[in-house]
């Protein structure tokens, strides 16, 4: 039996405005093991980010876990308190590298003092000059000149940012480094090192992973297993390989099929018609039955369970509900 | 064979870099940033011509170029044979009817003040239409081409009502409206989700088809390229590495450049994954080129000292597939 990292289990979060209740994420459980990578992939407003905010319990305000359990290392995150999170699960246990994270660094810090500076604050017993020598150490990882640790953001290039800011995440030695959209805003071969990198450090670190994109095509490259979401949902879970193979969702597949592919034969581009539900107001029973082909009677009353197809590939779908 | 729309010959555009005023007293010749350095190409009617390149290769100052939003250092550029670089400014209006732009982000291109019947009428009362009725009738006409219907649903909307996709669709309407035969598509779809990026590019083709106008598109992703381009140019560092039809180019790669290029594609495909040779490094400045073959410094396949020396020049392969690179002169 493989050893979980992180086991979500049934979880809600609201985010609470003027208008009512939006239900970011609305009842979503999986779960990531040691060493492995679980790509968290859909549209935009799908509720992914939200899924990790959650996780790191950083939700802006208005933002609130309602229901549900997070469970990193036997510990339920949702039912800890605010200083014990951050002693014991952001950086050390789990750490995050934010979308857009080359505009996240202080463009008035030297690169090394602001890994130290995590290092420090978790680690108080440190000295400077030790942190500073991690710092170095952690960029010489993920491949970036540690001389360059006396540099400042300006001068380094969008990818070496990119790496920094994996280096800081990797500070602390977490079991879990959560990416979200660690591709988007980077040129494809300057993408394509990031994804080699951090496949590497998954390999040598044996570190966890979850990676939040709406590119199937990235997460193919790094994840071991993926989590397809749909307005606050889960609605295909499984072993990557299985998936991508044998997508039974029409959501999944008609994600798989808006890929224009390099090899195979040129085509007309495929695309899923309509746009994401309104979170305020989703649609009853499946949420995907406005924008799905095989929408059903069934599909507009009922909300279809979630239920294993064959051994590791679930699927909330009617169409696969045994009759 | 197709009769061409647009021809860029040896087109240049330099930036200038402004220093400081000690700096200016010291420096006998300002430096500049090359961002367009020479290059050459034509696109014919009813084709959709795809420029591809890394930030920084100069897709989009040509683009820009091309329409004018920049003057040119030096080249020409001819729209239906007809040099356009040294029509006056006041004399250029007809020219802007027949050349239009689809700008990268619909989220910041399209006025919030403005709703959307405003936004795409205002092209047509730019070009001189007054007649209220006459405006409203394309306006609406506009709609329905770009499948927002029913368009009075849309007329008295806002930008921020609408979805990225939709926003886009507005401001396709917004270069469509004038009835251009030439659209510069700058990264069209980059902002949008891969799940509705197929519908504009869909309806990209459609308008090909229907009013067999001319699109550059430019992008970075080349598996867009690939199914939606006639023709394709790979751009590193302001210059044209290698161009082709795009099945020549995507299939049979001839620039090491264009190879990595490809090699660094994501494939949706986890069982395809596969040991890949990455090339290292970023683009240079463009400030300081690299001597000889702008790519030198990064190019896994280099023949010698010739490509730290001279500089390659474009030649021609066979069916139009042009590539600049000493492995094949």
């Amino acid at each position: 039996m493989p050893e979980t990292v992180l086991e979500v289990k049934n979880l809600h979060t609201y985010y609470k405005i003027l208008r009512g209740l939006v239900k970011a994420v609305d009842g979503v459980s999986f779960r990531v093991e040691k060493g492995k990578a679980l790509g968290l992939a859909g549209e935009s407003g799908c509720g992914k980010t939200t899924v990790a905010l959650s996780i790191l319990k950083i939700l802006p305000p208005g933002g609130q876990i309602v229901k549900g359990r997070i469970l990193f290392d036997g510990l339920d995150i949702t039912r800890m308190e605010e200083a014990e999170i951050r002693e014991k699960v952001r950086w050390k246990g789990i750490s995050i590298v934010f979308q857009g994270a080359m505009n996240a660094l202080n463009p008035v810090y030297r690169i090394g003092d602001q890994i130290a500076e995590a290092i420090i604050t978790h680690e108080p017993d440190i000295s400077k000059t030790d942190a500073i020598e991690r710092a170095k150490k952690l960029l010489e990882l993920v491949g970036v000149e540690p001389s360059r640790a006396s540099n400042f953001p300006h001068e380094f290039s969008g990818g070496m940012k990119q790496r920094a800011m994996i280096a800081m995440a990797l500070a602390c030695n977490p079991k879990l480094l959560i990416a979200d959209e660690p591709g988007t805003a980077l040129d494809v071969i300057v993408q394509a090192q990031v994804l080699k990198l951090m496949k590497e450090l998954k390999d040598r670190l044996n570190l966890s992973m979850i990676m939040i994109s709406h590119d199937l095509s990235i997460i193919s490259e790094v994840c071991d297993d993926i989590a397809i979401m749909y307005g606050g949902k889960i609605v295909e879970y499984g072993d990557i390989y299985s998936v991508y193979k044998e997508p039974l969702h029409p959501y999944a597949k008609g994600l798989l099929e808006s890929f224009p592919s390099i090899t195979g034969p040129r085509k007309r581009m495929t695309s899923i018609p309509g746009s994401p539900p309104d979170l305020l107001n989703p649609p009853r029973g499946c949420r995907f039955h406005p924008r799905c082909f095989y929408a059903m009677e069934i599909c507009k009353k009922v909300e279809p369970a979630f239920h294993p197809v064959k051994t590791a590939h679930f699927v909330a779908c009617h169409l696969y509900q045994k009759a | 064979m197709e009769e061409t729309l647009i021809r860029v010959v040896d087109l240049k555009k330099y930036f200038p870099i402004s220093l400081g005023f000690f700096s200016s007293l010291i420096t006998r010749k300002p430096p500049v940033v090359k961002a367009v350095d020479g290059i050459s190409f034509d696109v014919k009617k009813g084709e959709i011509f795809g420029l591809a390149g890394e930030s920084g290769s100069g897709k989009t100052t040509t683009g820009r170029l091309i329409l004018r939003l920049l003057e040119p250092t030096s080249g020409k550029i001819y729209f239906h044979e007809k040099e356009i670089t040294s029509i006056p400014e006041r004399n250029f209006k007809e020219f802007r009817r027949k050349m239009q732009i689809i700008f990268q982000d619909p989220y910041e291109s399209l006025n919030p003040k403005m709703i959307i019947k405003d936004i795409i009428a205002e092209p047509l009362r730019v070009q001189g239409i007054k007649n209220e009725d006459e405006v409203m009738k394309r306006v609406v006409q506009t709609l329905e081409d770009v499948e927002l219907t029913p368009p009075e649903e849309f007329l008295y909307r806002f930008p921020h009502e609408l979805s990225g996709g939709q926003r886009q669709r507005v401001a396709c309407a917004r270069a469509l409206v004038v009835q251009p035969e030439f659209i510069v598509a700058d990264e069209p779809v980059s902002m949008l989700d891969v799940s509705i990026r197929a519908e504009i590019l869909n309806l990209m083709v459609d308008l090909v088809e229907k009013y067999h106008v001319s699109f550059l598109y430019i992008t970075h992703d080349l598996a867009l390229a690939r199914h939606l381009c006639n023709r394709l140019a790979i751009m590193y560092l302001g210059k044209i590495m290698e161009k082709g039809f795009v099945e020549d180019v995507i299939s049979n790669p001839l620039h090491p450049y264009t190879r990595a290029l490809l090699n660094a594609v994501p494939i949706p495909d986890p069982t395809s994954r596969r040991v890949k040779v990455v090339i290292k490094g970023e683009i240079p400045s463009p400030i300081n080129p690299p001597s000889g073959c702008r790519f030198h410094t990064r190019c896994p396949n280099i023949k010698g000292d010739i490509c730290r020396r001279e500089e390659p020049k474009l030649i021609d392969l066979g069916n139009d597939h042009y590539v600049a690179c000493h492995l094949y002169s």
